[in-house]
């Protein structure tokens, strides 16, 4: 019997959303391009569930881009909006995901000039230094999350966005991680352009969105057949597609009884997590998503404690699956301003479908045999 | 919405799922199934990992290339342009001088309209009036600065093979990359690359009874193929394709290229024989005319051009028969096929042609049904022009 707790690694499948996904891999395989039947089917597919990922942020469905995942449309926005020759600085969260910091990078090689923007101890973007840096210089693209993806803290967008906007900039909004686990509402966030990602919200991978204020000039990533209104080729994805859509649609009805079941879960363990010695809980101060809680136990090697879970039969992680196993503090911790020997021995633990409070009493009985475990052994050996 | 009812010619645009390929990627979706982060470290993540790893080993496997040279990547139009603006790219110092042709997919000449805003040089080839383009045409249009010739392999419009075996000799003795786009011939014809000297081909799942929104780009190891990324992030596919890798998409394609492979001696003689029943049955219309090579195509397309009337009209009398007057991404703008113009085809003619793609689960029934369908129909458009 094994216990997931991994939800923003990846989230399964609502087994509701495998059922609205199911005529799409089963028989009604038309072109969505296509003139016929089948294709007019597939088109109107595709237009409902625009709507509900629409519906989910309070968005326009015109305003709505589907992609291949979050870290497409990403990559969309920042590649998009700095096509060509800089003219103008970029500006990066120094917490983004690597789906925001990789585009970056690749963006300063080709000559645009990026700057990051600081964090505060619990992970927060000083608005302080990023009013300095808009102030400084003649700044073309903002790039700052919503909520990240290891503290599960939450940004505040929109006093970001009224900075960037004073500025003159556009502000690009990742809600990968925060979708479906707090209300997200894109006219009031005032971001230009935010990304989304299905499978982190219960629908499948292999399908993002980029939900847009249509006046950004933007140059598409994937050239083809002018799918997506021209901004990303390629036939689409209509069972992966249609199961964004009800998943969105689900999580928007659910979101309350969602966030305050995955609350009272975290809240739970992380009162029996603050139990253990030399523990941190990170951002532990700041608002945070509901189901996220990453601490940091003193002289601990955070991957060798998922391993330790892992053979219990528990899946956790010490930070983001996109960097596991190579044994680094993550750069989110590392720009806290939190010592190695604490940002080595994170753990971050996620709530999410199927969870249950005896989950809660299997992962914190664990932790604490763990716990005991390792003191005897050092205590053995003469530590 | 009976479409059910409907006969099915138009597998060129896209395919059903096989069953078997639904059932493997339901199994990989739910908290009861295989539906972790092949990246996380844990049991679940482990068990998704070793899946992902099995379905490249398929997908290898079909077009004899080792795992370790195939790309996930999110369909054939992201493989062509990481293929093509990838290698462009990367390559931009030592020259930038591309060879292509006008009837490639969309997703290439999309692509290379790209580079050529980027101040790359394009020569692009005219294809005989067969549809086949010559690998004399090549070797004439090949510079020291070439680097890279992107063509496919089968046209998707008219079904016609191009001989990716001579046009890649000319292009390797050149020192230049060869692309070739295959969604269209992958599973459908045998493929050899290690017979072949294609550095870069790219692949759809949705072609081959796999998902939509799933497929893969095959990137040489020897010699070593460098691509500047489209996608940048974690690092994934070999810092290749960054994004999570979507394991029931994965397993699907996995599935879909083994059935592939499996089926695929007996699928190609059977749906011969259903293209030339088809082809037989339409005789019955006077002037009837073959699009493309006669006998170096697919097994499952057939183009035609009927003379004296209208495609778009002809295709909407046919309701209750899928086929297209072109491919699906032109469905849309409603003017005459490129490919055929491409081939020398006029307007009228070119604007009074369909194509039946046929597929795994096509029946002679379909096909006498269809004949019958399209016989009637244009007999009654033909009197009413005349």
């Amino acid at each position: 019997m094994s216990i997931y707790l991994d939800h923003n690694a990846t989230a399964p499948l609502d087994p509701r959303v495998l059922e609205a996904m199911q005529p799409w891999l089963a028989g009604m395989h038309g072109n969505p391009s296509s003139v016929h039947r089948p294709g007019r089917a597939a088109h109107d597919a595709l237009e409902s569930a625009r709507a509900q990922v629409a519906a989910l942020v309070d968005a326009q469905p015109a305003q709505v881009v589907f992609t291949g995942g979050g870290t497409e449309a990403d990559n969309l926005v920042l590649k998009g909006v700095c096509a060509g020759r800089p003219d103008g600085k970029l500006l990066v969260g120094a917490v983004e995901h690597s789906a925001v910091l990789g585009p970056a990078e690749a963006l300063a090689e080709a000559g645009w000039e990026v700057r990051r923007i600081p964090v505060d101890s619990e992970g927060r973007y000083d608005l302080k230094a990023l009013d300095a840096l808009l102030a400084a210089d003649s700044v073309k693209l903002v790039s700052a999350m919503l909520a990240n993806n290891e503290t599960g803290v939450l940004q505040d967008v929109a006093a970001i966005a009224k900075r960037v906007h004073a500025a003159g900039a556009l502000l690009q909004c990742d809600a990968v991680q925060a979708a479906g686990k707090t209300p997200v509402e894109f006219p009031a966030l005032g971001a230009d352009l935010m990304t989304l990602s299905a499978h982190k919200l219960n629908g499948p991978r292999g399908v993002g969105a980029l939900v847009m204020d249509r006046r950004v000039d933007l140059k598409p990533l994937i050239h083809g057949g002018g799918q997506e209104q021209g901004l990303r080729g390629g036939t689409e994805n209509l069972a992966g597609i249609v199961g964004f859509g009800k998943a969105a649609a689900l999580a928007n009805e659910e979101l309350k009884a969602r966030t305050a079941h995955s609350q009272e879960l975290r809240d739970a363990l992380e009162a029996e997590v603050r139990k253990l010695p030399g523990v941190r809980v990170f951002s532990g101060g700041a608002e945070r998503l509901p189901n996220t809680l990453q601490f940091g136990i003193e002289g601990l090697d955070g991957e060798w404690l998922v391993m330790e879970l892992d053979k219990r039969g528990i899946a956790v992680s010490s930070g983001s699956a996109c960097h596991s196993g190579s044994g680094e503090p993550s750069h989110v911790l590392t720009a806290m301003g939190l010592e190695p020997a604490i940002a080595k021995g994170a753990l971050r633990i996620s709530f999410g479908l199927g969870n249950t409070g005896s989950d809660v009493s299997a992962v914190a009985k664990a932790l604490h045999e763990i716990m005991t475990g390792r003191a005897r052994k050092m205590a053995a050996v003469g530590w | 919405m009976s479409v059910n009812k409907i006969i099915y010619m138009d597998y060129a645009a896209t395919t059903p799922l096989d069953p078997k390929v639904a059932a493997k990627m339901a199994a990989h979706l739910t908290l009861d199934g295989v539906f972790a982060n092949p990246a996380s470290v844990h049991a679940p993540g482990r068990a998704a990992r070793a899946a992902v790893e099995e379905a490249r080993h398929e997908i290898a496997a079909l077009v004899n290339a080792e795992p370790s040279e195939i790309v996930f990547t999110s369909g054939a139009t992201e493989s062509d342009n990481l293929a093509i603006k990838g290698l462009a790219r990367f390559r931009k110092d030592k020259g930038r001088h591309i060879v292509t042709s006008r009837i490639e997919h969309k997703a290439v000449l999309d692509a290379v309209k790209q580079l050529e805003k980027e101040s790359f040089d394009i020569t692009w080839l005219k294809p005989g009036a067969d549809g086949l383009i010559q690998p004399e045409a090549v070797r004439q249009a090949l510079r020291p600065d070439t680097v890279l010739v992107t063509l496919m392999h089968a046209n998707n419009e008219l079904g016609t093979l191009n001989d990716i075996a001579a046009i890649g000799r000319l292009a390797r003795a050149n020192g230049t990359t060869f692309h070739v786009d295959a969604a269209q011939s992958a599973g459908k014809v045998p493929i050899d690359l290690k017979q072949l000297d294609v550095d870069l081909m790219s692949f759809a799942a949705h072609k081959v009874y796999g998902p939509k929104g799933m497929g893969a780009l095959y990137v040489r190891r020897e010699p070593r193929v460098n691509l500047e990324p489209l996608i940048h992030g974690g690092g994934h596919e070999q810092g290749m394709r960054s994004g999570t890798l979507a394991t029931h998409q994965i397993v699907g394609m996995g599935e879909a290229f083994r059935l592939a492979g499996e089926l695929m001696p007996a699928e190609m003689e059977r749906l011969t024989a259903l293209r030339e029943r088809l082809w037989t049955g339409l005789q019955a219309i006077p002037g009837l005319l073959l699009n493309g090579h006669p006998t170096q195509r697919l097994p499952g397309i057939l183009n035609v051009s009927f003379p004296g009337v209208e495609g778009e009209s002809l295709l909407y009398a046919c309701e209750g028969l899928a086929i297209s007057s072109g491919s699906a991404c032109n469905a849309a703008d409603r003017e005459p096929s490129y490919v055929l113009r491409g081939i020398g085809r006029d307007d009228q003619l070119a604007g009074a042609s369909l194509r039946f793609s046929l597929g795994r689960f096509s029946t002679e029934a379909e096909v006498d049904a269809a004949v019958q369908l399209v016989t009637t129909q244009y007999r009654r458009l033909a009197a009413l022009a005349a």
